[in-house]
């Protein structure tokens, strides 16, 4: 059997495992096999998408199934970028089922989940391995459907409606440019396999256009800034081993349609310019993502906003990528497109990890808003500490993953003085900066994040009765903990690995890892110019860390006294005193609230001698919605006021507005032949 | 082989032992500037010595994190202290990383120490951790874009390589290194809770940053943040010799005697950016924290500036 027939065998046992929970029993048993279930399935596909992604040396495997459309069929097809995509998808699917087994039995109404969970990650492995548009968009729509059915298992929740009706309208537009990119592509005869749009010839104005549909239809979906509204309100509204679905994986899958339609389907046809507005919209994106974390007070809307802020950082590298392609430059290409699909794998991998702990905490304490929790890591102590790996690790510190990836991105962005236009000799400097910024912001966000609630005192009484979470979940957190260490400590292992599939993309990989010093140093130019080894980096902070330890615990003093907190000599009683979320970014506020986010602090101070208490408001007002989402829906109201009357006409001018529509089409189809 | 673990076991050891006395001569300086006797320049060895025999006294609610964090943030610092060429190019260790690796291992002492600030849950803690994230969020992207300056001047991020190329090509005055300069200064005065961006000496509520995080630490805890906090200036000042006045350093294999010499000059160069350092904290008053934004913006856009001159010449 080759790899494609085992995949495709995999995802037919999905689809029967989604039919099959639509008639179990709702019992915990049946609910921890369903689950169980899934975890085997999936590690089924990891483990059939590995040798596809290592050892496929450019020999794509393809499949044709007589149904679907009748003159094209449904193609599929397995090549390096679609074998590690696969294994970006399942190794979250693995993950995410490992942790339903023990967190799934919480759910209110399984049903509303169960069957379309693997149904969900069915569609997102159809999406990768799709090789025809038709297959492509249709598998592209049963993703968005399904993950929309998780997102409304909730529903009677109105936040939950507003974020299923907004996601709903953004899935739709999205699928709608894709449809109209890949009309463009197929031609005017209709070749909607890849392999006869890889031929076609695109008119001039082709690869612009479509450039700009893949951003705003892959965008839309992946959560580029100003398209990411539907984000975090759909994301924290799903159950949380979804939400990790959703933010690490389903955004990945939105990706990969963006990297196979620029950088294989489109190919040379995209002028220099291309990266330009990539590199401007990513940069945007991961600042605006970051700011907007910042000021969140709710766990998973936060992670949420940080997932825009991270596809921001992916798109810089794509974008990276794409000007150094363009220019011929294909070494610094090939380190630019390793840092992206690496943040890729990383960002799935520590995405995941923070979604889940934030699901554990909102199972112990029924809480998503940070400001009512704390102190959680005596109460939970393993979830703190996975929670705490996974914050050091996207805020891209050593010896953790999110460093290497970043790292990369920052070597590409230093090896781009090569390129010849000035318009990129002026805007990659200055998208490293916003890359540098955010990246210390992330950092800032997740001291806030992890500090307010794991660390200082329970602020409520929920806080301060949580229950550590099972052990399924836990395992599952720890084995992405384990390898957000592994591969921050062994990059070469994780860029070798993915080596193929940059290959395939920019006909060009980074040169062979490991210098005279080391094996496992990260070279991506050449040892002269940059090099990083994580094993040693370790190896150096455990050796200093243990002779610290052994020297302090020979010559000083051993003993601890334990007291009330100093706090300069008034220690509060109350929890209260406590910084909040919104005070700790309060000093970020102050510096970038009022012009991204028109803050306004409002101080209501009684006079001396009243005895009411004083007040404080912060108004916040978000961008994307009032600047283009609010006067687009009142736009959108007022026309369909002004049109309303068309509901009122009699049956002869309905039919005689039907006979001059089909006339003007006529018309329309002769001039354009 | 052996030798060669020698080497940067003494560039480990200096660091280590060498910084309590650069904050002493600091200090002492200062004290004379302003007309005071002042301590003994040994005076922060004393210190460490009396906190590491002093008992720990630990807020009740203290979680494992408050304790590990100080042996995470002098591991990190010491680790990026030693990474940075001192008196000696191409040590044995110097290729595992490189000035962005070792500017990030400062910001994973700094995330630790962050934490540790707001585990007891004092609203202390949590201004000293808000502020320090604000200043660092500001400081870190304005100190990469230095990084970018020295990396595309010398074409490479490896520290050692970049003091080697700067030492012996003579590049003379670049409009982006002097940009590069002054913002390496204002970032040090900032990444260091020095005057006029926090104040070292204060434990005004108002006005401390660093100190009021750090607030609930004592005994040996203390100790190691405080010796930590003083690698960490001694690292921000070789770099400016590493950077900006590499001459002198040996160039590992070396005798001797060149190491010797290297030493001599690496803790002359040391003693000249203290002066300076004290010389400035003495003429300037400490700004409000707000000010802070524009100031390290100002570095930040300074940076930026350079690598742009850099991006469209490299002779520039």
């Amino acid at each position: 059997m080759t790899a494609l027939q085992v995949i495709l065998t995999g995802l037919v046992l999905l689809l029967c495992l989604a039919a099959f929970s639509c008639v179990i029993r709702t019992g915990k048993a049946w609910v921890r096999l369903y689950y169980g279930l899934s975890a085997i399935i999936s590690t089924g596909l990891l483990i059939g998408a590995v040798p596809a992604l290592l050892f496929s040396s450019g020999h794509p495997q393809t499949m044709i199934l007589p149904v679907g459309l009748s003159w094209v069929g449904t193609h599929f097809r397995l090549d390096a970028l679609s074998a590690f995509f696969l294994i970006v998808v399942n190794l979250g699917g693995m993950m995410t089922s490992l942790y339903g087994i023990g967190y799934g039995v919480h759910a209110a109404q399984p049903r509303r989940i169960l069957p379309f969970f693997a149904a969900f990650l069915c569609a997102m492995n159809l999406v990768v391995i799709a090789d025809d548009a038709f297959t492509f968009l249709l598998s592209w729509e049963f993703m968005s459907l399904t993950s929309w059915m998780l997102v409304m298992s909730n529903h009677r929740d109105p936040e939950t409606q507003k974020a299923g009706l907004t996601y709903f309208t953004m899935a739709a537009f999205g699928t709608l440019m894709l449809l109209f990119a890949f009309g463009i592509l197929a031609g005017a005869d209709g070749g909607y396999s890849f392999e006869a749009i890889r031929g076609h010839s695109l008119p001039a104005w082709g690869g612009a256009i479509i450039l700009a549909l893949a951003l705003l239809g892959a965008g839309s979906k992946a959560g580029l800034f100003p398209l990411h509204i539907w984000l975090p309100l759909a994301h924290p509204a799903a159950p949380s081993h979804v939400s990790a679905l959703m933010s690490g994986v389903m955004t990945k899958v939105a990706i990969y349609g963006f990297i196979r339609i620029v950088f294989d389907l489109v190919g040379n046809r995209i002028g220099w310019w291309g990266p330009v507005p990539i590199l401007i919209i990513g940069a945007a994106t991961a600042l605006i993502g970051v700011l907007y974390a910042l000021m969140q007070h709710d766990l998973k809307r936060l992670l949420a906003y940080h997932t825009v802020e991270n596809i921001g950082i992916i798109f810089i590298g794509l974008g990276l990528a794409l000007a150094f392609h363009i220019n011929g430059l294909e070494a610094g290409a090939a380190v630019a497109m390793t840092a992206a699909l690496l943040h890729i794998f990383n960002h799935s991998l520590f995405k995941s990890l923070l979604f889940l702990g934030s699901g554990s905490v909102l199972h112990a304490t029924g809480e998503r808003d940070i400001d009512h929790l704390g102190g959680l890591i005596h109460r939970m102590p393993y979830t703190a500490f996975f929670f705490l790996i996974g914050s050091v690790a996207i805020s891209a510190l050593p010896p953790f993953n999110g460093f290497v990836s970043e790292w990369l991105t920052f070597q590409a962005i230093l090896a781009s003085p090569e390129l010849p236009q000035a318009l990129l000799k002026f805007l990659v400097p200055a998208v490293g900066a916003v890359l540098a910024l955010s990246a210390a912001l992330a950092a800032t966000c997740f001291v806030k994040a992890f500090g307010v609630t794991f660390l200082g005192r329970a602020r409520t009484a929920q806080a301060g009765t949580a229950r550590e979470t099972d052990r399924f979940s836990l395992t599952a957190m720890a084995i992405l903990a384990i390898l957000c260490l592994l591969i921050g400590i062994l990059p070469t292992v994780a860029v070798d690995g993915i080596g193929p599939a940059v290959h395939q993309l920019v006909s060009a990989g980074l040169p062979p890892q490991g210098d005279s010093h080391s094996a496992l140093s990260l070279i991506p130019f050449s040892s002269e110019k940059s090099s990083y080894n994580g094993l040693i980096i370790l190896g150096f902070l455990l050796l200093a860390g243990s002779m610290t330890a052994w020297f302090i615990h020979h010559f000083a003093s051993r003993v601890i006294r334990r007291g009330p907190a100093w706090d300069c000599g008034t220690p509060p009683e109350s929890a209260a005193s406590q910084y909040t979320s919104g005070s700790f970014s309060q000093p970020i506020r102050r510096i970038f609230g009022g012009t991204v986010f028109h803050a306004r602090e409002k101080v209501d101070m009684p006079a001396p001698g009243e005895t009411r208490a004083a007040h404080f408001s912060v108004k916040m007002s978000d961008p994307a919605w009032a600047f283009i989402f609010t006067p687009l829906n009142n736009l959108l109201e007022k026309t369909t006021e002004r049109l309303n009357f068309l509901q009122f006409l009699t049956i002869r001018r309905y039919l005689s507005l039907m006979f001059a529509t089909l006339i003007i089409l006529l018309i329309m189809v002769v001039v354009w032949r | 082989m052996i030798t060669d673990l020698f080497t940067q076991g003494i560039q480990m050891g200096i660091v280590l032992f060498v910084a309590p006395l650069l904050m002493g001569i600091i200090r002492k300086i200062k004290a004379r500037l302003l007309r005071h006797r002042g301590a003994s320049v040994f005076q922060p060895y004393y210190d460490i010595f009396r906190l590491l025999r002093k008992d720990v006294m630990m807020a009740e609610n203290a979680s494992w994190l408050y304790r590990v964090a100080p042996y995470i943030v002098f591991a990190a610092i010491w680790v990026a202290a030693a990474l940075v060429p001192t008196f000696a190019t191409g040590l044995m260790f110097s290729w595992a990383t490189d000035f962005l690796a070792i500017v990030a291992l400062l910001g994973t002492a700094r995330f630790a120490l962050a934490l540790a600030g707001m585990d007891v849950g004092t609203s202390f803690g949590g201004i000293g951790s808000s502020r320090e994230m604000m200043i660092s969020s500001l400081a870190e992207p304005a100190m990469l874009m230095i990084i970018f300056t020295v990396a595309l001047l010398a074409g490479t991020t490896q520290l050692s390589l970049i003091a080697e190329y700067i030492s012996a090509n003579p590049i003379g005055l670049r409009a982006s290194l002097a940009l590069a300069f002054i913002a390496l200064i204002i970032v040090t005065l900032a990444e260091n809770a020095r005057i006029p961006v926090d104040n070292p000496t204060t434990h005004l509520e108002l006005t401390m940053v660093h100190e009021a995080m750090i607030l609930e630490y004592s005994g040996r805890h203390l100790a190691l943040i405080e010796w930590a906090a003083s690698i960490k200036l001694l690292l921000y000042l070789s770099l400016f010799g590493c950077i900006f006045i590499p001459f002198g350093m040996a160039s590992a294999p070396a005798s001797a005697g060149q190491y010797a010499i290297g030493i001599i000059l690496y803790l002359a160069k040391l003693l000249l950016a203290g002066l300076f350092l004290a010389i400035g904290e003495t003429a300037v008053a400490k700004m409000r924290v707000f000010r802070v934004a524009e100031f390290l913006g100002a570095a930040l856009i300074l940076g930026l500036l350079a690598t742009i001159l850099l991006f469209v010449s490299r002779g520039i």
